[in-house]
Protein backbone atom coordinates (compact mmCIF):
# COMPACT_ATOMS: atom_id res chain seq x y z
CA UNK A 1 0.00 0.00 0.00
CA UNK A 2 1.67 3.39 -0.73
CA UNK A 3 0.81 6.61 0.36
CA UNK A 4 -0.67 8.63 -2.37
CA UNK A 5 -0.44 12.45 -2.97
CA UNK A 6 -3.86 12.98 -3.45
CA UNK A 7 -5.81 13.98 -6.19
CA UNK A 8 -9.54 14.57 -5.79
CA UNK A 9 -10.78 11.49 -4.29
CA UNK A 10 -14.45 10.04 -3.99
CA UNK A 11 -15.78 10.17 -0.68
CA UNK A 12 -17.35 7.18 -0.86
CA UNK A 13 -14.97 4.26 -0.42
CA UNK A 14 -15.75 1.56 -3.16
CA UNK A 15 -12.53 -0.68 -3.08
CA UNK A 16 -11.56 -1.88 0.09
CA UNK A 17 -8.80 -4.69 1.37
CA UNK A 18 -11.33 -5.78 4.25
CA UNK A 19 -14.86 -4.69 4.05
CA UNK A 20 -17.75 -4.40 1.26
CA UNK A 21 -20.42 -1.83 2.08
CA UNK A 22 -23.71 -3.17 1.35
CA UNK A 23 -26.04 0.13 1.24
CA UNK A 24 -29.27 0.16 1.28
CA UNK A 25 -31.60 1.66 -1.46
CA UNK A 26 -30.49 5.04 -2.57
CA UNK A 27 -32.72 8.28 -1.66
CA UNK A 28 -32.96 12.00 -2.11
CA UNK A 29 -32.56 14.07 0.79
CA UNK A 30 -32.59 17.84 0.97
CA UNK A 31 -29.81 19.68 2.76
CA UNK A 32 -30.42 23.93 3.13
CA UNK A 33 -32.92 22.67 -0.28
CA UNK A 34 -29.97 21.74 -2.05
CA UNK A 35 -30.73 17.78 -3.40
CA UNK A 36 -28.54 15.23 -1.89
CA UNK A 37 -27.85 11.55 -2.89
CA UNK A 38 -28.03 9.41 0.54
CA UNK A 39 -28.40 5.61 1.12
CA UNK A 40 -31.07 4.54 3.44
CA UNK A 41 -28.73 2.42 6.63
CA UNK A 42 -27.31 5.52 7.22
CA UNK A 43 -27.33 8.21 9.28
CA UNK A 44 -27.91 11.99 8.06
CA UNK A 45 -24.42 12.85 9.69
CA UNK A 46 -23.06 10.21 7.30
CA UNK A 47 -25.02 11.27 4.18
CA UNK A 48 -23.98 14.54 4.85
CA UNK A 49 -20.01 14.08 4.62
CA UNK A 50 -20.17 11.89 1.67
CA UNK A 51 -21.39 14.94 -0.06
CA UNK A 52 -19.01 17.02 1.07
CA UNK A 53 -20.99 18.67 3.79
CA UNK A 54 -18.56 19.96 6.69
CA UNK A 55 -20.79 22.72 8.58
CA UNK A 56 -23.83 21.32 10.73
CA UNK A 57 -24.69 24.16 12.49
CA UNK A 58 -23.26 27.62 14.44
CA UNK A 59 -23.26 28.18 17.78
CA UNK A 60 -25.57 30.80 19.20
CA UNK A 61 -23.38 33.02 21.01
CA UNK A 62 -19.82 33.08 19.04
CA UNK A 63 -21.36 31.63 15.62
CA UNK A 64 -18.89 28.98 15.55
CA UNK A 65 -19.18 26.42 13.03
CA UNK A 66 -19.67 22.68 14.50
CA UNK A 67 -19.27 19.63 12.27
CA UNK A 68 -19.65 15.94 13.08
CA UNK A 69 -17.61 15.02 15.92
CA UNK A 70 -18.13 11.83 18.33
CA UNK A 71 -20.95 10.20 16.13
CA UNK A 72 -22.49 8.01 18.90
CA UNK A 73 -24.90 10.53 19.84
CA UNK A 74 -22.97 12.24 23.12
CA UNK A 75 -21.56 15.65 21.95
CA UNK A 76 -23.86 17.39 20.73
CA UNK A 77 -21.81 18.84 17.87
CA UNK A 78 -23.98 17.76 15.07
CA UNK A 79 -27.57 19.09 16.02
CA UNK A 80 -29.67 20.13 13.16
CA UNK A 81 -33.05 20.87 12.17
CA UNK A 82 -34.82 18.19 10.39
CA UNK A 83 -38.08 18.34 8.86
CA UNK A 84 -38.48 21.35 10.78
CA UNK A 85 -37.65 19.69 14.18
CA UNK A 86 -34.35 21.39 15.96
CA UNK A 87 -31.78 20.31 17.79
CA UNK A 88 -31.59 16.40 16.31
CA UNK A 89 -28.59 14.91 16.34
CA UNK A 90 -28.32 13.88 13.29
CA UNK A 91 -25.14 11.23 14.32
CA UNK A 92 -28.28 8.88 15.43
CA UNK A 93 -30.96 9.61 13.09
CA UNK A 94 -31.37 7.65 10.43
CA UNK A 95 -31.88 9.18 6.42
CA UNK A 96 -35.02 9.08 5.35
CA UNK A 97 -36.15 9.58 1.80
CA UNK A 98 -36.96 13.14 1.36
CA UNK A 99 -35.80 14.51 4.59
CA UNK A 100 -35.14 18.02 4.83
CA UNK A 101 -31.89 19.12 6.49
CA UNK A 102 -30.72 22.18 7.49
CA UNK A 103 -28.15 24.19 9.26
CA UNK A 104 -28.84 25.38 12.93
CA UNK A 105 -28.18 28.77 14.35
CA UNK A 106 -27.95 29.07 17.88
CA UNK A 107 -30.53 26.91 19.96
CA UNK A 108 -33.34 26.32 17.39
CA UNK A 109 -36.46 27.40 17.36
CA UNK A 110 -39.31 24.90 18.62
CA UNK B 1 -44.86 -0.02 33.27
CA UNK B 2 -43.13 -2.82 32.14
CA UNK B 3 -40.63 -5.62 34.09
CA UNK B 4 -37.60 -7.29 33.23
CA UNK B 5 -35.37 -9.42 35.56
CA UNK B 6 -32.19 -8.27 34.46
CA UNK B 7 -31.92 -5.27 32.75
CA UNK B 8 -28.53 -4.27 30.70
CA UNK B 9 -27.45 -1.03 29.78
CA UNK B 10 -25.51 -0.93 26.30
CA UNK B 11 -25.33 -3.51 23.88
CA UNK B 12 -21.44 -3.62 23.19
CA UNK B 13 -19.48 -6.72 24.28
CA UNK B 14 -19.70 -6.42 28.00
CA UNK B 15 -23.48 -5.70 27.82
CA UNK B 16 -23.95 -8.66 24.93
CA UNK B 17 -21.41 -11.30 27.07
CA UNK B 18 -23.79 -10.47 29.94
CA UNK B 19 -26.82 -10.74 28.27
CA UNK B 20 -26.22 -14.23 26.77
CA UNK B 21 -24.57 -15.16 30.25
CA UNK B 22 -27.59 -14.43 32.32
CA UNK B 23 -30.34 -15.59 29.86
CA UNK B 24 -28.68 -18.80 29.26
CA UNK B 25 -28.43 -19.46 33.09
CA UNK B 26 -32.05 -19.13 32.67
CA UNK B 27 -32.96 -15.29 33.64
CA UNK B 28 -35.40 -12.89 31.84
CA UNK B 29 -33.43 -10.32 30.04
CA UNK B 30 -33.51 -6.97 28.51
CA UNK B 31 -30.38 -5.44 26.65
CA UNK B 32 -30.98 -2.05 25.71
CA UNK B 33 -28.80 -0.01 23.28
CA UNK B 34 -29.34 3.86 21.54
CA UNK B 35 -27.31 2.08 17.94
CA UNK B 36 -29.76 0.87 15.50
CA UNK B 37 -27.17 -2.23 15.55
CA UNK B 38 -25.88 -4.44 18.41
CA UNK B 39 -22.13 -4.52 18.98
CA UNK B 40 -20.84 -1.62 20.27
CA UNK B 41 -17.73 -0.31 19.09
CA UNK B 42 -16.79 -3.74 17.97
CA UNK B 43 -19.08 -3.14 14.71
CA UNK B 44 -16.08 -0.35 13.87
CA UNK B 45 -13.17 -2.69 14.37
CA UNK B 46 -11.65 -4.27 11.18
CA UNK B 47 -8.38 -5.38 12.68
CA UNK B 48 -8.11 -8.96 13.59
CA UNK B 49 -7.88 -9.54 17.61
CA UNK B 50 -5.08 -10.35 19.90
CA UNK B 51 -5.63 -12.24 22.79
CA UNK B 52 -6.20 -16.18 24.54
CA UNK B 53 -7.22 -18.19 22.37
CA UNK B 54 -11.14 -18.80 24.05
CA UNK B 55 -11.82 -15.15 22.89
CA UNK B 56 -11.78 -14.79 19.67
CA UNK B 57 -8.14 -13.86 18.92
CA UNK B 58 -7.63 -13.90 15.47
CA UNK B 59 -11.25 -12.90 14.36
CA UNK B 60 -11.95 -9.34 13.35
CA UNK B 61 -14.00 -7.21 15.72
CA UNK B 62 -16.89 -6.78 13.32
CA UNK B 63 -17.15 -10.31 13.12
CA UNK B 64 -17.11 -10.57 16.80
CA UNK B 65 -19.98 -8.37 17.41
CA UNK B 66 -21.81 -10.54 14.56
CA UNK B 67 -21.03 -13.67 16.65
CA UNK B 68 -22.12 -12.28 19.86
CA UNK B 69 -25.61 -10.79 18.55
CA UNK B 70 -26.64 -13.94 17.33
CA UNK B 71 -25.43 -16.09 20.42
CA UNK B 72 -27.81 -13.31 22.55
CA UNK B 73 -30.32 -13.68 19.63
CA UNK B 74 -30.52 -17.23 20.42
CA UNK B 75 -31.30 -16.65 24.21
CA UNK B 76 -34.72 -15.18 23.18
CA UNK B 77 -33.40 -12.10 25.03
CA UNK B 78 -35.43 -9.23 24.88
CA UNK B 79 -33.36 -6.61 22.52
CA UNK B 80 -34.36 -2.95 22.61
CA UNK B 81 -32.52 -0.59 19.93
CA UNK B 82 -32.99 3.05 19.08
CA UNK B 83 -33.30 3.62 22.81
CA UNK B 84 -31.69 5.61 24.89
CA UNK B 85 -31.92 4.87 28.71
CA UNK B 86 -32.24 8.72 29.67
CA UNK B 87 -32.44 8.49 33.49
CA UNK B 88 -32.77 5.99 36.67
CA UNK B 89 -35.48 6.55 39.09
CA UNK B 90 -35.78 5.07 42.59
CA UNK B 91 -36.11 2.65 43.68
CA UNK B 92 -35.39 0.50 40.51
CA UNK B 93 -36.65 1.90 36.95
CA UNK B 94 -35.31 3.15 33.98
CA UNK B 95 -36.71 5.92 31.97
CA UNK B 96 -36.55 4.82 28.27
CA UNK B 97 -36.73 7.66 25.69
CA UNK B 98 -36.65 6.33 21.73
CA UNK B 99 -37.39 8.70 18.97
CA UNK B 100 -41.05 9.88 19.76
CA UNK B 101 -42.02 7.68 22.78
CA UNK B 102 -40.86 7.91 26.72
CA UNK B 103 -41.44 4.54 28.58
CA UNK B 104 -40.09 3.20 32.02
CA UNK B 105 -38.81 -0.23 32.55
CA UNK B 106 -38.59 -1.94 36.01
CA UNK B 107 -35.70 -4.21 36.76
CA UNK B 108 -34.29 -6.55 39.45
CA UNK B 109 -31.11 -6.89 38.85
CA UNK B 110 -29.05 -4.25 36.71
CA UNK B 111 -26.13 -4.11 35.19
CA UNK B 112 -24.54 -0.97 33.09
CA UNK B 113 -22.44 -1.24 30.25
CA UNK B 114 -22.83 1.87 28.51
CA UNK B 115 -18.77 1.93 27.67
CA UNK B 116 -16.93 5.30 27.51
CA UNK B 117 -16.06 8.37 25.79
CA UNK B 118 -13.34 9.94 23.52
CA UNK B 119 -11.22 12.15 25.73
CA UNK B 120 -10.63 15.51 23.98
CA UNK B 121 -7.41 17.33 23.91
CA UNK B 122 -6.86 21.33 24.16
CA UNK B 123 -5.44 23.43 21.47
CA UNK B 124 -6.64 26.58 19.21
CA UNK B 125 -9.81 25.48 16.96
CA UNK B 126 -10.19 22.30 18.70
CA UNK B 127 -13.95 23.03 17.78
CA UNK B 128 -13.83 23.36 14.33
CA UNK B 129 -15.34 20.87 11.96
CA UNK B 130 -12.78 18.73 10.42
CA UNK B 131 -11.87 17.49 13.94
CA UNK B 132 -12.98 14.32 14.75
CA UNK B 133 -12.83 11.61 17.47
CA UNK B 134 -11.32 8.87 16.38
CA UNK B 135 -14.52 6.47 17.44
CA UNK B 136 -16.21 9.00 14.57
CA UNK B 137 -13.37 8.23 11.91
CA UNK B 138 -14.35 5.07 12.57
CA UNK B 139 -17.71 5.04 12.34
CA UNK B 140 -17.91 6.85 9.04
CA UNK B 141 -14.50 4.68 7.24
CA UNK B 142 -15.88 1.30 8.43
CA UNK B 143 -19.60 1.30 9.06
CA UNK B 144 -20.90 3.52 6.07
CA UNK B 145 -17.82 3.80 3.51
CA UNK B 146 -17.34 7.10 3.72
CA UNK B 147 -13.48 8.88 3.55
CA UNK B 148 -13.62 11.45 6.29
CA UNK B 149 -11.28 13.52 4.63
CA UNK B 150 -8.34 13.25 2.19
CA UNK B 151 -5.35 14.11 4.07
CA UNK B 152 -5.64 13.43 8.41
CA UNK B 153 -3.24 14.50 11.13
CA UNK B 154 -3.68 11.93 14.12
CA UNK B 155 -3.37 12.47 17.54
CA UNK B 156 -2.33 9.89 19.71
CA UNK B 157 -0.27 6.76 18.99
CA UNK B 158 -2.07 4.22 21.50
CA UNK B 159 -3.61 1.17 19.86
CA UNK B 160 -6.50 3.68 18.45
CA UNK B 161 -4.35 6.04 16.95
CA UNK B 162 -2.27 3.58 15.12
CA UNK B 163 -5.31 1.37 14.50
CA UNK B 164 -6.99 3.90 12.95
CA UNK B 165 -4.69 5.30 11.44
CA UNK B 166 -3.63 1.89 9.57
CA UNK B 167 -7.52 1.90 8.77
CA UNK B 168 -7.27 5.43 7.13
CA UNK B 169 -4.44 4.30 4.57
CA UNK B 170 -6.51 1.17 3.95
CA UNK B 171 -9.40 3.17 2.90
CA UNK B 172 -7.07 5.20 0.76
CA UNK B 173 -6.46 8.20 2.71
CA UNK B 174 -3.46 10.20 3.62
CA UNK B 175 -1.83 10.08 6.81
CA UNK B 176 0.32 13.11 7.07
CA UNK B 177 1.68 12.32 10.74
CA UNK B 178 0.90 10.43 14.43
CA UNK B 179 1.90 12.94 16.79
CA UNK B 180 2.31 11.92 20.31
CA UNK B 181 3.39 14.22 23.24
CA UNK B 182 4.89 11.16 25.19
CA UNK B 183 8.34 10.43 24.20
CA UNK B 184 7.85 6.97 22.68
CA UNK B 185 4.58 5.14 20.68
CA UNK B 186 2.10 4.23 23.26
CA UNK B 187 0.62 1.26 21.10
CA UNK B 188 1.69 -2.13 20.47
CA UNK B 189 5.06 -2.28 18.08
CA UNK B 190 3.26 -4.35 15.28
CA UNK B 191 1.05 -1.46 14.67
CA UNK B 192 3.28 0.88 14.42
CA UNK B 193 5.44 -0.82 12.67
CA UNK B 194 2.87 -1.35 9.86
CA UNK B 195 2.34 2.35 9.55
CA UNK B 196 6.20 3.19 9.51
CA UNK B 197 6.48 0.51 6.65
CA UNK B 198 3.88 2.69 4.41
CA UNK B 199 6.34 5.84 5.21
CA UNK B 200 3.83 7.37 8.07
CA UNK B 201 5.72 9.39 10.49
CA UNK B 202 5.34 9.02 13.85
CA UNK B 203 6.18 12.07 15.84
CA UNK B 204 7.09 11.12 19.56
CA UNK B 205 7.49 14.58 21.93
CA UNK B 206 5.34 16.40 19.76
CA UNK B 207 1.69 17.76 20.23
CA UNK B 208 -0.94 19.72 18.23
CA UNK B 209 -1.03 23.69 18.56
CA UNK B 210 -3.36 24.63 17.03
CA UNK B 211 -5.70 23.93 14.01
CA UNK B 212 -6.15 26.18 11.03
CA UNK B 213 -9.24 27.21 8.87
CA UNK B 214 -12.19 29.56 9.60
CA UNK B 215 -15.07 27.27 9.08
CA UNK B 216 -13.41 24.00 8.79
CA UNK B 217 -10.11 22.12 9.20
CA UNK B 218 -7.44 23.46 6.42
CA UNK B 219 -4.50 22.64 8.57
CA UNK B 220 -3.30 22.06 11.58
CA UNK B 221 0.32 23.81 13.28
CA UNK B 222 2.66 20.97 15.55
CA UNK B 223 5.21 21.36 17.67
CA UNK B 224 7.89 19.87 19.81
CA UNK B 225 7.41 19.43 23.37
CA UNK B 226 9.81 19.12 26.21
CA UNK B 227 9.82 16.01 28.99
CA UNK B 228 7.32 18.24 31.05
CA UNK B 229 5.30 18.18 27.48
CA UNK B 230 5.62 22.40 27.22
CA UNK B 231 5.70 23.30 23.58
CA UNK B 232 9.51 24.06 22.40
CA UNK B 233 9.15 27.54 21.13
CA UNK B 234 10.67 27.65 17.71
CA UNK B 235 9.97 24.44 16.83
CA UNK B 236 6.62 24.55 15.44
CA UNK B 237 5.62 23.60 11.94
CA UNK B 238 2.73 23.80 9.53
CA UNK B 239 0.92 20.33 7.82
CA UNK B 240 -1.47 20.69 5.35
CA UNK B 241 -4.59 18.59 6.18
CA UNK B 242 -7.95 18.56 6.30
CA UNK B 243 -9.33 16.25 8.87
CA UNK B 244 -7.65 15.73 12.55
CA UNK B 245 -8.63 12.74 14.18
CA UNK B 246 -8.51 12.57 18.20
CA UNK B 247 -7.01 9.45 19.83
CA UNK B 248 -6.08 10.57 23.15
CA UNK B 249 -7.79 8.26 25.08
CA UNK B 250 -11.28 7.86 26.58
CA UNK B 251 -13.20 8.04 29.90
CA UNK B 252 -15.94 5.54 31.24
CA UNK B 253 -19.56 7.11 31.02
CA UNK B 254 -20.53 7.52 34.23
CA UNK B 255 -23.73 9.22 33.96
CA UNK B 256 -26.00 6.90 34.82
CA UNK B 257 -23.82 4.73 37.54
CA UNK B 258 -23.38 8.99 39.15
CA UNK B 259 -27.45 9.47 39.48
CA UNK B 260 -27.88 5.95 41.13
CA UNK B 261 -25.86 7.67 43.47
CA UNK B 262 -22.98 4.49 43.23
CA UNK B 263 -19.83 5.33 45.30
CA UNK B 264 -17.36 6.77 42.30
CA UNK B 265 -13.98 6.49 42.61
CA UNK B 266 -11.42 8.58 40.91
CA UNK B 267 -8.55 6.37 39.36
CA UNK B 268 -6.72 7.62 36.57
CA UNK B 269 -5.09 3.85 34.94
CA UNK B 270 -9.13 3.51 34.97
CA UNK B 271 -9.58 6.52 32.45
CA UNK B 272 -11.05 8.94 35.71
CA UNK B 273 -14.70 8.43 37.42
CA UNK B 274 -14.98 4.87 38.26
CA UNK B 275 -17.76 3.12 40.47
CA UNK B 276 -16.28 1.42 42.90
CA UNK B 277 -17.35 -2.48 42.29
CA UNK B 278 -15.74 -5.75 44.05
CA UNK B 279 -14.79 -8.46 42.11
CA UNK B 280 -18.26 -9.82 40.69
CA UNK B 281 -18.17 -6.45 39.27
CA UNK B 282 -21.09 -5.28 41.92
CA UNK B 283 -21.37 -1.56 42.46
CA UNK B 284 -21.97 -0.12 46.24
CA UNK B 285 -25.65 -0.12 45.52
CA UNK B 286 -26.77 -4.08 45.69
CA UNK B 287 -27.97 -5.22 42.90
CA UNK B 288 -26.35 -2.45 40.25
CA UNK B 289 -23.44 -4.00 38.44
CA UNK B 290 -20.90 -2.15 36.06
CA UNK B 291 -19.12 -4.69 33.03
CA UNK B 292 -16.53 -4.00 30.32
CA UNK B 293 -14.83 0.33 30.00
CA UNK B 294 -17.47 1.58 32.37
CA UNK B 295 -15.64 0.00 35.12
CA UNK B 296 -12.54 0.89 33.60
CA UNK B 297 -10.76 1.55 30.39
CA UNK B 298 -9.67 -2.15 28.99
CA UNK B 299 -10.34 -3.83 25.79
CA UNK B 300 -13.03 -5.63 24.41
CA UNK B 301 -11.30 -9.61 25.63
CA UNK B 302 -11.70 -7.79 29.41
CA UNK B 303 -14.83 -6.21 28.61
CA UNK B 304 -16.36 -9.94 27.16
CA UNK B 305 -14.99 -11.66 30.49
CA UNK B 306 -16.66 -8.94 32.92
CA UNK B 307 -19.80 -9.22 31.08
CA UNK B 308 -20.17 -12.76 31.83
CA UNK B 309 -18.94 -12.21 35.43
CA UNK B 310 -21.51 -9.72 35.68
CA UNK B 311 -24.27 -11.48 34.23
CA UNK B 312 -23.80 -14.64 36.55
CA UNK B 313 -23.97 -13.11 39.47
CA UNK B 314 -26.85 -11.61 38.74
CA UNK B 315 -28.46 -14.43 38.25
CA UNK B 316 -27.10 -16.20 41.20
CA UNK B 317 -27.64 -13.46 43.51
CA UNK B 318 -31.60 -13.34 41.96
CA UNK B 319 -32.27 -17.07 41.87
CA UNK B 320 -29.78 -18.59 44.04
CA UNK B 321 -27.27 -21.30 43.30
CA UNK B 322 -29.89 -23.94 43.13
CA UNK B 323 -31.41 -22.36 40.28
CA UNK B 324 -28.38 -23.47 38.14
CA UNK B 325 -25.02 -24.55 39.56
CA UNK B 326 -23.01 -23.37 36.47
CA UNK B 327 -23.32 -19.67 37.17
CA UNK B 328 -20.26 -19.74 39.82
CA UNK B 329 -18.66 -22.13 37.74
CA UNK B 330 -18.41 -19.30 34.92
CA UNK B 331 -17.24 -16.61 37.53
CA UNK B 332 -14.55 -18.76 38.33
CA UNK B 333 -13.67 -19.33 34.81
CA UNK B 334 -13.71 -15.68 33.84
CA UNK B 335 -12.32 -14.15 36.83
CA UNK B 336 -9.17 -16.59 35.90
CA UNK B 337 -8.95 -15.70 32.36
CA UNK B 338 -8.96 -11.86 33.21
CA UNK B 339 -6.38 -12.52 35.40
CA UNK B 340 -3.84 -13.72 33.01
CA UNK B 341 -5.49 -10.93 30.30
CA UNK B 342 -4.50 -8.21 33.11
CA UNK B 343 -0.48 -9.74 33.38
CA UNK B 344 0.22 -9.14 30.49
CA UNK B 345 2.30 -5.78 29.43
CA UNK B 346 -0.87 -3.91 28.32
CA UNK B 347 -2.98 -5.29 30.91
CA UNK B 348 -1.17 -4.45 33.83
CA UNK B 349 -2.12 -0.88 33.87
CA UNK B 350 -5.66 -1.54 34.54
CA UNK B 351 -4.55 -4.67 36.54
CA UNK B 352 -3.38 -1.44 39.07
CA UNK B 353 -5.97 0.63 38.20
CA UNK B 354 -8.36 -2.33 39.87
CA UNK B 355 -6.62 -2.94 42.49
CA UNK B 356 -6.18 0.89 43.85
CA UNK B 357 -10.59 0.74 43.46
CA UNK B 358 -10.00 -2.14 46.24
CA UNK B 359 -8.90 0.18 48.51
CA UNK B 360 -11.44 2.35 49.00
CA UNK B 361 -14.33 1.06 50.82
CA UNK B 362 -17.69 2.39 49.77
CA UNK B 363 -19.76 4.69 51.72
CA UNK B 364 -22.32 1.82 51.70
CA UNK B 365 -21.97 -1.84 52.25
CA UNK B 366 -22.30 -3.80 49.19
CA UNK B 367 -24.59 -6.93 50.29
CA UNK B 368 -23.21 -10.25 49.76
CA UNK B 369 -25.72 -13.10 48.59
Amino acid sequence: MSRKTSEPKETRITNHPILTFNRGKKVTFYFEGKPMQGYLGETIAAALVANGVKVFRYTEKHKRARGFFCAVGKCSSCLMVVDGVPNTMVCMEPLREGVRVERQHGRGKL
Amino acid sequence: MKHTEIAIVGGGPAGLSAGIVAARLGAQVTVIDDNPRLGGQLIKQTHKFFGSRTHYCGTRGVDIAAILEQELRKTGAEIVLNTTVIGHFQPNILGLASSQQFTKLTYDRLIIATGAYENNVLFENNDLPGVYGAGAVQTLMNVYGIRPGKRVLMIGSGNIGLIVSYQLLQADVEVAAVVEALPYIGGYHVHAAKLRRCGVPILTSHTIKAALGKEYVTGAVICRVNRKFRPIKGSERKLKVDTICLAVGLSPLIELLSQIDCYLVYIPELGGLVAWHDENLQTSVPGVYVAGDVSGIEEASTAILEGRIAGAHAFLSLKGKEANPEAEAIIRDARRELAVIRQGPFGEKAARGKRQLQQYTPARPVIQQ
